[in-house]
Protein backbone atom coordinates (compact mmCIF):
# COMPACT_ATOMS: atom_id res chain seq x y z
CA UNK A 1 0.00 0.00 0.00
CA UNK A 2 1.39 3.22 -1.18
CA UNK A 3 0.90 6.25 0.97
CA UNK A 4 -1.42 8.10 -1.00
CA UNK A 5 -4.00 4.99 -0.91
CA UNK A 6 -2.92 4.95 2.75
CA UNK A 7 -4.41 8.72 2.95
CA UNK A 8 -7.53 7.82 1.36
CA UNK A 9 -8.22 5.19 4.14
CA UNK A 10 -7.40 7.44 6.68
CA UNK A 11 -9.54 10.40 5.14
CA UNK A 12 -12.12 7.62 4.91
CA UNK A 13 -11.95 6.72 8.24
CA UNK A 14 -11.92 10.21 9.86
CA UNK A 15 -15.58 10.75 7.66
CA UNK A 16 -16.59 7.80 9.55
CA UNK A 17 -15.71 8.62 12.83
CA UNK A 18 -17.24 11.80 12.04
CA UNK A 19 -20.43 10.76 11.32
CA UNK A 20 -20.50 7.99 13.74
CA UNK A 21 -19.84 10.56 16.47
CA UNK A 22 -23.08 11.75 15.52
CA UNK A 23 -25.05 8.35 15.40
CA UNK A 24 -23.27 7.85 18.93
CA UNK A 25 -24.28 11.45 20.52
CA UNK A 26 -28.04 10.42 19.13
CA UNK A 27 -27.76 6.67 20.25
CA UNK A 28 -26.65 8.30 23.79
CA UNK A 29 -30.27 9.18 23.88
CA UNK A 30 -31.85 6.20 22.72
CA UNK A 31 -29.97 4.30 25.38
CA UNK A 32 -30.29 6.48 28.11
CA UNK A 33 -33.85 6.80 27.59
CA UNK A 34 -33.99 2.70 27.54
CA UNK A 35 -32.15 1.97 30.32
CA UNK A 36 -33.91 4.20 32.49
CA UNK A 37 -37.66 4.26 31.30
CA UNK A 38 -37.06 0.60 29.60
CA UNK A 39 -38.73 1.72 26.49
CA UNK A 40 -37.28 2.35 23.33
CA UNK A 41 -38.41 5.50 22.15
CA UNK A 42 -38.81 5.73 18.05
CA UNK A 43 -39.57 9.01 18.04
CA UNK A 44 -35.57 10.11 18.72
CA UNK A 45 -34.48 10.30 15.36
CA UNK A 46 -37.41 13.26 14.58
CA UNK A 47 -36.88 15.11 17.54
CA UNK A 48 -33.05 15.21 15.72
CA UNK A 49 -34.73 16.70 12.24
CA UNK A 50 -37.33 19.39 14.73
CA UNK A 51 -33.72 20.12 16.20
CA UNK A 52 -32.26 21.04 12.88
CA UNK A 53 -35.70 22.85 11.90
CA UNK A 54 -35.59 24.88 14.75
CA UNK A 55 -32.39 26.13 14.89
CA UNK A 56 -33.02 26.95 10.70
CA UNK A 57 -35.67 28.79 11.30
CA UNK A 58 -33.74 30.86 14.11
CA UNK A 59 -31.27 31.89 11.49
CA UNK A 60 -34.06 32.29 8.41
CA UNK A 61 -36.30 34.49 10.71
CA UNK A 62 -34.68 36.68 13.19
CA UNK A 63 -31.26 36.49 11.44
CA UNK A 64 -29.81 34.53 14.50
CA UNK A 65 -26.19 33.31 14.94
CA UNK A 66 -25.91 29.96 14.42
CA UNK A 67 -25.20 29.68 18.16
CA UNK A 68 -28.05 31.00 19.49
CA UNK A 69 -29.72 29.29 16.89
CA UNK A 70 -28.47 26.26 18.58
CA UNK A 71 -29.36 27.00 21.99
CA UNK A 72 -32.39 27.63 21.16
CA UNK A 73 -32.89 24.35 19.23
CA UNK A 74 -31.47 22.64 22.73
CA UNK A 75 -34.10 24.25 24.55
CA UNK A 76 -36.76 23.75 21.99
CA UNK A 77 -35.82 20.10 21.54
CA UNK A 78 -35.86 19.78 25.67
CA UNK A 79 -39.00 20.78 26.25
CA UNK A 80 -40.16 18.48 23.19
CA UNK A 81 -38.75 15.63 24.65
CA UNK A 82 -39.73 16.38 28.14
CA UNK A 83 -43.62 16.74 26.53
CA UNK A 84 -43.88 13.75 24.65
CA UNK A 85 -43.04 11.91 27.40
CA UNK A 86 -45.05 13.81 29.96
CA UNK A 87 -48.29 13.65 27.44
CA UNK A 88 -47.82 10.17 25.47
CA UNK A 89 -45.50 7.63 26.99
CA UNK A 90 -45.82 8.72 31.06
CA UNK A 91 -49.64 7.51 30.87
CA UNK A 92 -48.70 4.12 29.84
CA UNK A 93 -45.90 3.31 32.14
CA UNK A 94 -48.50 1.24 33.96
CA UNK A 95 -49.90 -0.64 31.00
CA UNK A 96 -49.86 -4.50 31.45
CA UNK A 97 -47.91 -4.55 27.76
CA UNK A 98 -44.82 -3.02 26.92
CA UNK A 99 -45.87 -3.11 22.75
CA UNK A 100 -48.39 -0.08 24.01
CA UNK A 101 -45.45 2.56 24.79
CA UNK A 102 -43.59 1.32 21.31
CA UNK A 103 -46.57 1.64 19.49
CA UNK A 104 -46.89 5.07 20.46
CA UNK A 105 -43.59 6.01 20.08
CA UNK A 106 -43.86 5.45 16.05
CA UNK A 107 -47.26 7.28 16.59
CA UNK A 108 -45.43 10.17 17.58
CA UNK A 109 -42.37 9.38 15.27
CA UNK A 110 -44.91 10.19 12.27
CA UNK A 111 -47.04 12.83 14.16
CA UNK A 112 -43.54 14.92 14.42
CA UNK A 113 -42.46 14.04 10.63
CA UNK A 114 -46.39 15.27 9.35
CA UNK A 115 -46.43 18.67 11.62
CA UNK A 116 -42.80 19.01 9.98
CA UNK A 117 -44.27 18.16 6.69
CA UNK A 118 -47.23 20.36 7.35
CA UNK A 119 -45.23 23.44 8.49
CA UNK A 120 -42.11 23.28 6.51
CA UNK A 121 -43.17 21.51 3.61
CA UNK A 122 -41.29 18.95 2.04
CA UNK A 123 -37.89 20.47 1.44
CA UNK A 124 -35.28 19.87 1.36
CA UNK A 125 -33.97 23.04 2.70
CA UNK A 126 -30.54 24.05 2.55
CA UNK A 127 -28.31 26.73 4.51
CA UNK A 128 -25.48 28.80 3.15
CA UNK A 129 -21.39 28.61 4.85
CA UNK A 130 -22.11 30.56 6.80
CA UNK A 131 -25.55 29.52 8.35
CA UNK A 132 -23.09 26.05 9.60
CA UNK A 133 -22.51 26.31 13.60
CA UNK A 134 -18.44 26.05 12.22
CA UNK A 135 -17.61 27.34 8.87
CA UNK A 136 -14.21 27.75 6.99
CA UNK A 137 -11.64 26.19 5.22
CA UNK A 138 -10.82 22.83 6.45
CA UNK A 139 -6.98 21.98 8.19
CA UNK A 140 -5.21 20.30 5.44
CA UNK A 141 -2.13 17.90 6.58
CA UNK A 142 0.02 16.09 4.72
CA UNK A 143 1.39 18.28 2.24
CA UNK A 144 -3.13 18.21 1.01
CA UNK A 145 -3.01 14.82 1.44
CA UNK A 146 -5.41 15.19 4.13
CA UNK A 147 -8.14 17.19 4.65
CA UNK A 148 -10.29 17.45 7.87
CA UNK A 149 -13.08 20.16 7.58
CA UNK A 150 -14.05 22.39 10.63
CA UNK A 151 -17.60 20.72 11.33
CA UNK A 152 -15.61 16.97 11.77
CA UNK A 153 -13.31 18.62 14.08
CA UNK A 154 -16.25 20.15 15.72
CA UNK A 155 -18.19 17.19 15.75
CA UNK A 156 -15.03 15.30 17.55
CA UNK A 157 -14.66 17.96 20.05
CA UNK A 158 -18.61 17.91 20.66
CA UNK A 159 -18.83 13.90 21.33
CA UNK A 160 -15.91 13.88 23.82
CA UNK A 161 -17.31 16.58 26.02
CA UNK A 162 -20.87 15.00 26.02
CA UNK A 163 -19.43 11.49 27.05
CA UNK A 164 -17.43 12.90 29.80
CA UNK A 165 -20.16 15.53 30.96
CA UNK A 166 -22.49 12.79 31.01
CA UNK A 167 -20.34 9.97 32.58
CA UNK A 168 -19.33 12.50 35.20
CA UNK A 169 -23.52 13.51 35.76
CA UNK A 170 -24.68 9.89 36.06
CA UNK A 171 -21.10 8.48 38.63
CA UNK A 172 -20.73 11.49 40.42
CA UNK A 173 -24.03 13.64 40.90
CA UNK A 174 -26.68 12.99 43.37
CA UNK A 175 -29.49 13.05 40.52
CA UNK A 176 -26.81 11.03 38.59
CA UNK A 177 -27.23 8.41 41.27
CA UNK A 178 -31.40 8.36 41.33
CA UNK A 179 -30.73 7.67 37.75
CA UNK A 180 -28.87 4.61 38.57
CA UNK A 181 -31.38 3.75 40.93
CA UNK A 182 -34.48 4.29 39.07
CA UNK A 183 -32.34 2.03 36.42
CA UNK A 184 -31.91 -0.82 38.35
CA UNK A 185 -35.40 -0.74 40.37
CA UNK A 186 -37.48 1.61 40.37
CA UNK A 187 -39.55 0.59 43.61
CA UNK A 188 -36.71 0.36 45.49
CA UNK A 189 -36.02 3.96 44.29
CA UNK A 190 -38.50 4.93 45.29
CA UNK A 191 -38.33 3.94 48.90
CA UNK A 192 -34.96 6.07 49.19
CA UNK A 193 -36.99 9.62 48.07
CA UNK A 194 -35.85 9.56 44.51
CA UNK A 195 -38.78 10.36 42.11
CA UNK A 196 -39.19 7.94 39.66
CA UNK A 197 -41.45 10.32 37.39
CA UNK A 198 -39.20 13.06 37.95
CA UNK A 199 -35.73 10.91 37.11
CA UNK A 200 -37.66 9.73 33.96
CA UNK A 201 -38.43 13.14 32.96
CA UNK A 202 -34.84 14.15 33.37
CA UNK A 203 -33.48 11.48 30.89
CA UNK A 204 -35.91 12.65 28.30
CA UNK A 205 -34.71 16.24 28.51
CA UNK A 206 -30.77 15.07 28.69
CA UNK A 207 -31.94 12.65 25.41
CA UNK A 208 -33.28 15.90 23.76
CA UNK A 209 -31.10 18.48 24.07
CA UNK A 210 -28.37 15.80 22.76
CA UNK A 211 -30.94 15.11 20.09
CA UNK A 212 -30.56 19.00 19.03
CA UNK A 213 -27.25 19.24 19.17
CA UNK A 214 -27.35 16.27 16.75
CA UNK A 215 -29.36 17.90 14.54
CA UNK A 216 -27.80 21.04 14.78
CA UNK A 217 -24.45 19.14 13.49
CA UNK A 218 -25.88 16.65 11.05
CA UNK A 219 -27.74 19.35 8.89
CA UNK A 220 -24.37 21.81 9.46
CA UNK A 221 -22.01 18.31 7.80
CA UNK A 222 -25.08 17.14 5.12
CA UNK A 223 -26.51 20.35 4.65
CA UNK A 224 -30.42 18.68 3.73
CA UNK A 225 -33.06 18.90 5.64
CA UNK A 226 -36.77 16.94 5.14
CA UNK A 227 -39.24 16.32 7.00
CA UNK A 228 -37.65 12.48 6.97
CA UNK A 229 -33.93 13.53 7.48
CA UNK A 230 -34.61 12.14 11.13
CA UNK A 231 -35.55 9.29 10.38
CA UNK A 232 -32.34 7.24 9.26
CA UNK A 233 -30.10 8.38 11.59
CA UNK A 234 -32.33 7.96 14.06
CA UNK A 235 -32.37 3.95 13.26
CA UNK A 236 -28.63 3.43 12.78
CA UNK A 237 -28.05 5.34 15.99
CA UNK A 238 -30.88 2.59 17.84
CA UNK A 239 -28.17 -0.09 15.74
CA UNK A 240 -25.40 1.84 17.26
CA UNK A 241 -26.91 1.57 20.65
CA UNK A 242 -28.06 -1.98 20.38
CA UNK A 243 -24.36 -2.72 19.02
CA UNK A 244 -22.89 -1.15 21.93
CA UNK A 245 -24.97 -2.78 24.52
CA UNK A 246 -28.13 -0.77 24.83
CA UNK A 247 -28.40 1.17 27.96
CA UNK A 248 -24.40 1.48 28.68
CA UNK A 249 -23.37 4.84 27.87
CA UNK A 250 -19.64 3.70 26.86
CA UNK A 251 -21.72 1.15 24.43
CA UNK A 252 -23.38 3.80 22.49
CA UNK A 253 -20.70 6.05 22.24
CA UNK A 254 -18.17 2.88 20.56
CA UNK A 255 -21.29 1.30 18.59
CA UNK A 256 -21.85 4.87 17.14
CA UNK A 257 -18.54 5.06 16.03
CA UNK A 258 -17.88 1.98 14.87
CA UNK A 259 -21.44 2.13 13.05
CA UNK A 260 -20.05 5.11 11.17
CA UNK A 261 -16.76 3.70 10.12
CA UNK A 262 -18.39 0.44 8.76
CA UNK A 263 -20.38 2.46 6.42
CA UNK A 264 -18.06 4.82 5.42
CA UNK A 265 -15.66 2.34 4.89
CA UNK A 266 -18.28 -0.24 3.53
CA UNK A 267 -19.21 2.87 0.66
CA UNK A 268 -15.43 3.38 -0.09
CA UNK A 269 -14.31 -0.36 -0.30
CA UNK A 270 -17.36 -2.54 -1.75
CA UNK A 271 -18.22 -2.63 -5.36
CA UNK A 272 -21.67 -0.18 -5.54
CA UNK A 273 -21.13 0.30 -1.79
CA UNK A 274 -23.07 3.05 -1.38
CA UNK A 275 -26.55 1.49 -2.20
CA UNK A 276 -25.66 -1.80 0.21
CA UNK A 277 -24.23 0.20 2.95
CA UNK A 278 -27.33 0.75 5.26
CA UNK A 279 -27.46 -3.28 4.19
CA UNK A 280 -23.99 -4.05 5.39
CA UNK A 281 -24.88 -1.78 8.33
CA UNK A 282 -27.52 -3.84 9.84
CA UNK A 283 -25.58 -7.50 8.80
CA UNK A 284 -22.86 -6.33 11.24
CA UNK A 285 -25.58 -5.69 14.01
CA UNK A 286 -27.14 -8.97 12.87
CA UNK A 287 -23.33 -10.94 13.26
CA UNK A 288 -22.48 -8.94 16.41
CA UNK A 289 -26.02 -9.84 18.12
CA UNK A 290 -25.44 -13.41 16.88
CA UNK A 291 -22.16 -13.93 19.02
CA UNK A 292 -22.70 -11.16 21.83
CA UNK A 293 -26.25 -10.99 22.28
CA UNK A 294 -26.02 -8.43 25.03
CA UNK A 295 -24.29 -6.03 22.67
CA UNK A 296 -20.32 -4.95 23.26
CA UNK A 297 -20.91 -3.52 26.63
CA UNK A 298 -24.13 -5.26 27.59
CA UNK A 299 -24.28 -6.92 30.68
CA UNK A 300 -26.62 -10.40 30.43
CA UNK A 301 -29.91 -9.20 31.80
CA UNK A 302 -29.07 -6.31 33.94
CA UNK A 303 -28.68 -2.85 32.63
CA UNK A 304 -26.81 0.09 33.39
CA UNK A 305 -27.21 3.39 32.84
CA UNK B 1 -51.65 9.10 69.79
CA UNK B 2 -49.74 5.96 68.49
CA UNK B 3 -47.05 6.95 66.28
CA UNK B 4 -48.51 4.36 63.34
CA UNK B 5 -52.58 4.62 63.14
CA UNK B 6 -54.15 2.29 60.73
CA UNK B 7 -57.77 2.25 60.23
CA UNK B 8 -59.79 0.14 57.89
CA UNK B 9 -57.42 -0.64 55.69
CA UNK B 10 -58.52 -2.15 52.20
CA UNK B 11 -56.28 -2.67 49.15
CA UNK B 12 -56.79 -4.71 45.74
CA UNK B 13 -54.74 -6.30 43.62
CA UNK B 14 -57.05 -5.57 40.38
CA UNK B 15 -60.22 -7.47 41.25
CA UNK B 16 -58.44 -9.40 43.89
CA UNK B 17 -59.26 -8.56 47.94
CA UNK B 18 -56.01 -7.97 49.43
CA UNK B 19 -56.60 -6.54 52.59
CA UNK B 20 -60.11 -6.24 54.00
CA UNK B 21 -59.85 -3.52 56.31
CA UNK B 22 -57.19 -3.70 58.22
CA UNK B 23 -56.53 -1.77 61.46
CA UNK B 24 -53.36 -1.70 63.86
CA UNK B 25 -51.21 0.52 65.69
CA UNK B 26 -47.53 0.91 66.58
CA UNK B 27 -46.87 3.19 69.56
CA UNK B 28 -43.13 4.66 69.91
CA UNK B 29 -40.46 3.00 70.49
CA UNK B 30 -42.29 -0.73 69.54
CA UNK B 31 -41.15 -3.40 67.74
CA UNK B 32 -44.20 -5.23 66.76
CA UNK B 33 -44.17 -7.50 64.47
CA UNK B 34 -47.03 -8.75 61.98
CA UNK B 35 -46.84 -12.95 61.58
CA UNK B 36 -49.14 -15.04 59.23
CA UNK B 37 -48.70 -17.70 56.14
CA UNK B 38 -48.14 -16.27 52.65
CA UNK B 39 -50.61 -14.50 50.95
CA UNK B 40 -51.69 -13.31 54.45
CA UNK B 41 -51.38 -9.63 53.25
CA UNK B 42 -48.15 -8.62 55.06
CA UNK B 43 -45.79 -7.23 52.28
CA UNK B 44 -49.14 -5.43 50.75
CA UNK B 45 -49.42 -4.03 54.08
CA UNK B 46 -46.07 -2.35 54.58
CA UNK B 47 -46.24 -1.46 50.64
CA UNK B 48 -49.51 0.71 51.30
CA UNK B 49 -48.44 2.13 54.23
CA UNK B 50 -44.83 3.46 52.48
CA UNK B 51 -46.75 4.58 49.04
CA UNK B 52 -45.78 1.83 46.73
CA UNK B 53 -49.59 0.53 46.70
CA UNK B 54 -52.33 2.47 46.87
CA UNK B 55 -55.15 1.96 49.57
CA UNK B 56 -58.87 1.98 48.26
CA UNK B 57 -60.48 2.65 51.70
CA UNK B 58 -59.36 3.89 54.86
CA UNK B 59 -56.47 5.52 56.88
CA UNK B 60 -52.86 6.09 57.47
CA UNK B 61 -51.60 7.85 60.11
CA UNK B 62 -48.08 8.71 61.24
CA UNK B 63 -47.08 10.96 63.67
CA UNK B 64 -51.06 12.63 63.53
CA UNK B 65 -50.64 13.00 60.24
CA UNK B 66 -52.54 11.49 56.87
CA UNK B 67 -50.27 9.78 54.76
CA UNK B 68 -52.85 7.38 53.37
CA UNK B 69 -51.95 9.36 49.72
CA UNK B 70 -48.84 10.16 50.22
CA UNK B 71 -46.46 8.69 46.94
CA UNK B 72 -43.38 6.56 48.24
CA UNK B 73 -40.76 9.16 47.31
CA UNK B 74 -42.27 11.85 49.59
CA UNK B 75 -42.12 9.02 53.09
CA UNK B 76 -38.70 8.46 53.74
CA UNK B 77 -38.76 12.58 54.45
CA UNK B 78 -41.42 12.63 56.74
CA UNK B 79 -39.40 9.49 58.83
CA UNK B 80 -40.27 6.26 57.72
CA UNK B 81 -38.00 3.79 55.82
CA UNK B 82 -38.78 0.65 53.92
CA UNK B 83 -36.61 -2.72 54.37
CA UNK B 84 -38.13 -4.13 50.97
CA UNK B 85 -38.81 -7.85 50.68
CA UNK B 86 -35.59 -9.55 48.67
CA UNK B 87 -33.19 -6.84 49.90
CA UNK B 88 -33.74 -4.76 46.44
CA UNK B 89 -30.12 -3.30 47.13
CA UNK B 90 -28.91 -1.90 43.92
CA UNK B 91 -26.59 -4.49 42.36
CA UNK B 92 -24.49 -2.72 40.22
CA UNK B 93 -23.90 -0.12 42.46
CA UNK B 94 -21.00 -0.34 45.02
CA UNK B 95 -22.02 -0.42 48.62
CA UNK B 96 -21.25 2.95 49.74
CA UNK B 97 -22.84 4.17 46.85
CA UNK B 98 -25.75 2.12 48.00
CA UNK B 99 -26.09 3.69 51.42
CA UNK B 100 -25.43 7.41 49.86
CA UNK B 101 -28.71 6.52 48.36
CA UNK B 102 -30.65 5.72 51.97
CA UNK B 103 -29.46 9.42 52.54
CA UNK B 104 -30.66 10.89 49.51
CA UNK B 105 -33.60 13.11 50.40
CA UNK B 106 -30.72 14.43 53.13
CA UNK B 107 -28.85 17.36 52.55
CA UNK B 108 -26.30 18.19 55.27
CA UNK B 109 -23.34 16.64 54.26
CA UNK B 110 -21.28 16.76 57.19
CA UNK B 111 -24.40 14.75 59.08
CA UNK B 112 -24.21 12.19 56.31
CA UNK B 113 -20.69 11.67 57.07
CA UNK B 114 -21.61 11.09 60.57
CA UNK B 115 -24.44 8.57 59.59
CA UNK B 116 -22.19 6.64 57.25
CA UNK B 117 -19.26 5.83 59.88
CA UNK B 118 -22.46 4.94 62.51
CA UNK B 119 -23.25 2.53 60.05
CA UNK B 120 -20.44 1.48 59.41
CA UNK B 121 -19.85 0.80 62.99
CA UNK B 122 -22.74 -1.23 63.38
CA UNK B 123 -21.76 -3.50 60.18
CA UNK B 124 -18.23 -3.49 59.71
CA UNK B 125 -18.71 -5.91 57.16
CA UNK B 126 -19.76 -3.21 54.94
CA UNK B 127 -17.34 -0.64 55.63
CA UNK B 128 -14.50 -3.32 54.40
CA UNK B 129 -16.86 -4.39 51.19
CA UNK B 130 -17.52 -0.53 50.90
CA UNK B 131 -16.51 -0.47 47.19
CA UNK B 132 -17.26 -3.99 46.01
CA UNK B 133 -20.62 -3.82 44.07
CA UNK B 134 -23.59 -4.87 45.88
CA UNK B 135 -24.63 -7.82 44.03
CA UNK B 136 -21.42 -9.28 45.01
CA UNK B 137 -22.30 -9.68 48.63
CA UNK B 138 -23.53 -12.99 50.01
CA UNK B 139 -27.27 -12.59 51.02
CA UNK B 140 -26.30 -12.14 54.83
CA UNK B 141 -24.48 -8.99 53.83
CA UNK B 142 -26.84 -7.64 51.47
CA UNK B 143 -29.31 -7.88 54.07
CA UNK B 144 -27.26 -5.55 56.44
CA UNK B 145 -26.66 -3.55 53.55
CA UNK B 146 -30.19 -3.20 52.90
CA UNK B 147 -30.83 -2.55 56.46
CA UNK B 148 -28.65 0.18 56.79
CA UNK B 149 -29.28 1.77 53.31
CA UNK B 150 -32.85 2.36 55.16
CA UNK B 151 -31.11 3.58 58.22
CA UNK B 152 -29.52 6.11 56.51
CA UNK B 153 -32.42 8.44 55.91
CA UNK B 154 -32.27 8.49 59.97
CA UNK B 155 -35.81 7.26 60.01
CA UNK B 156 -38.33 7.47 63.16
CA UNK B 157 -40.10 4.16 61.94
CA UNK B 158 -38.41 1.30 60.25
CA UNK B 159 -40.56 -1.14 58.45
CA UNK B 160 -38.85 -4.57 57.61
CA UNK B 161 -40.27 -6.87 54.96
CA UNK B 162 -39.14 -10.75 55.96
CA UNK B 163 -35.61 -9.64 56.74
CA UNK B 164 -34.49 -13.04 57.63
CA UNK B 165 -35.51 -14.97 54.34
CA UNK B 166 -33.36 -16.91 52.52
CA UNK B 167 -30.55 -16.45 54.85
CA UNK B 168 -28.22 -19.16 56.89
CA UNK B 169 -29.40 -19.88 60.64
CA UNK B 170 -26.14 -17.78 61.72
CA UNK B 171 -26.85 -15.03 59.41
CA UNK B 172 -30.62 -15.35 60.17
CA UNK B 173 -29.46 -14.65 64.69
CA UNK B 174 -27.30 -11.73 63.60
CA UNK B 175 -30.54 -10.05 62.01
CA UNK B 176 -32.69 -10.55 64.62
CA UNK B 177 -29.81 -9.29 67.38
CA UNK B 178 -29.35 -5.85 64.72
CA UNK B 179 -33.02 -5.50 64.63
CA UNK B 180 -33.27 -5.38 68.62
CA UNK B 181 -30.08 -2.68 68.41
CA UNK B 182 -31.71 -0.55 66.07
CA UNK B 183 -34.87 -0.72 68.26
CA UNK B 184 -32.84 0.19 71.45
CA UNK B 185 -31.34 2.83 69.65
CA UNK B 186 -34.52 4.60 69.14
CA UNK B 187 -35.87 3.70 66.07
CA UNK B 188 -39.48 2.26 66.28
CA UNK B 189 -39.73 -1.16 64.42
CA UNK B 190 -42.64 -2.37 62.38
CA UNK B 191 -41.51 -5.98 61.55
CA UNK B 192 -43.20 -8.38 58.55
CA UNK B 193 -41.68 -12.36 59.30
CA UNK B 194 -42.67 -15.85 58.12
CA UNK B 195 -40.20 -17.08 61.23
CA UNK B 196 -42.63 -16.22 63.49
CA UNK B 197 -40.60 -17.11 66.39
CA UNK B 198 -37.96 -15.34 66.03
CA UNK B 199 -40.31 -12.42 64.95
CA UNK B 200 -42.10 -12.61 68.50
CA UNK B 201 -39.46 -13.67 70.46
CA UNK B 202 -37.82 -9.84 69.87
CA UNK B 203 -41.31 -8.43 69.50
CA UNK B 204 -43.10 -6.21 71.94
CA UNK B 205 -46.66 -6.87 70.54
CA UNK B 206 -47.74 -8.51 67.03
CA UNK B 207 -50.39 -9.06 64.93
CA UNK B 208 -51.99 -12.09 63.09
CA UNK B 209 -52.86 -11.58 59.77
CA UNK B 210 -55.40 -14.61 57.86
CA UNK B 211 -56.14 -14.08 54.09
CA UNK B 212 -56.39 -9.87 54.50
CA UNK B 213 -57.82 -9.12 58.45
CA UNK B 214 -56.26 -9.24 61.46
CA UNK B 215 -57.31 -12.83 63.41
CA UNK B 216 -55.51 -12.13 66.71
CA UNK B 217 -53.07 -9.64 68.33
CA UNK B 218 -51.29 -9.38 71.57
CA UNK B 219 -48.42 -9.06 74.08
CA UNK B 220 -45.49 -10.99 71.90
CA UNK B 221 -44.95 -13.45 74.53
CA UNK B 222 -48.16 -14.27 75.01
CA UNK B 223 -48.97 -15.11 71.41
CA UNK B 224 -45.84 -17.02 71.48
CA UNK B 225 -47.18 -19.73 74.42
CA UNK B 226 -50.80 -19.27 72.27
CA UNK B 227 -51.69 -22.74 71.36
CA UNK B 228 -53.28 -22.04 68.19
CA UNK B 229 -50.30 -19.69 67.39
CA UNK B 230 -48.10 -22.25 68.02
CA UNK B 231 -50.10 -25.09 65.83
CA UNK B 232 -50.99 -22.56 62.97
CA UNK B 233 -47.68 -20.50 62.15
CA UNK B 234 -44.53 -22.32 64.73
CA UNK B 235 -44.84 -25.21 63.86
CA UNK B 236 -45.18 -27.25 66.94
Amino acid sequence: MNFSTFMSFVSYLKDGISLGAVYAIIALGYTMVYGIAKMLNFAHGDVIMVGAYISLTMMTKTGAPPVVALLVAIVGCTLLGVTIEFVAYRPLRKASSPLAVLITAIGVSYLLQNLALKIFGAGPESIRDEQKIISGSPVVLFNGQLAISRITILIVICIIIIMCALTWFVNRTRRGHAMLAVSEDRDAAQLMGVNVNGTISLTFAIGSALAAVAGVLLFSAYPSLTPYTGSMPGIKAFVAAVFGGIGSIPGAMIGGILLGIIENLAKAYIPSGSQVSDAIVFAVLIFVLLIRPAGLFGKNIQEKV
Amino acid sequence: MAMLEVTDLHVYYGVIHALKGLSFQVEKGEVVALIGANGAGKTTTLQTLTGILPAKRGKILFEGQDITKVPAHKIVEMGIAHVPEGRRVFSQLSVYDNLRLGAFTRKDKVEIEESLSMIYRRFPRLEERKNQKAGTLSGGEQQMLAMGRALMSRPRLIVMDEPSMGLSPIYVNEIFDIIKVVSEGGTTVLLVEQNAKKALSIANRAYVLETGNIIMEGDAQQLLHDEKVQKAYLGE
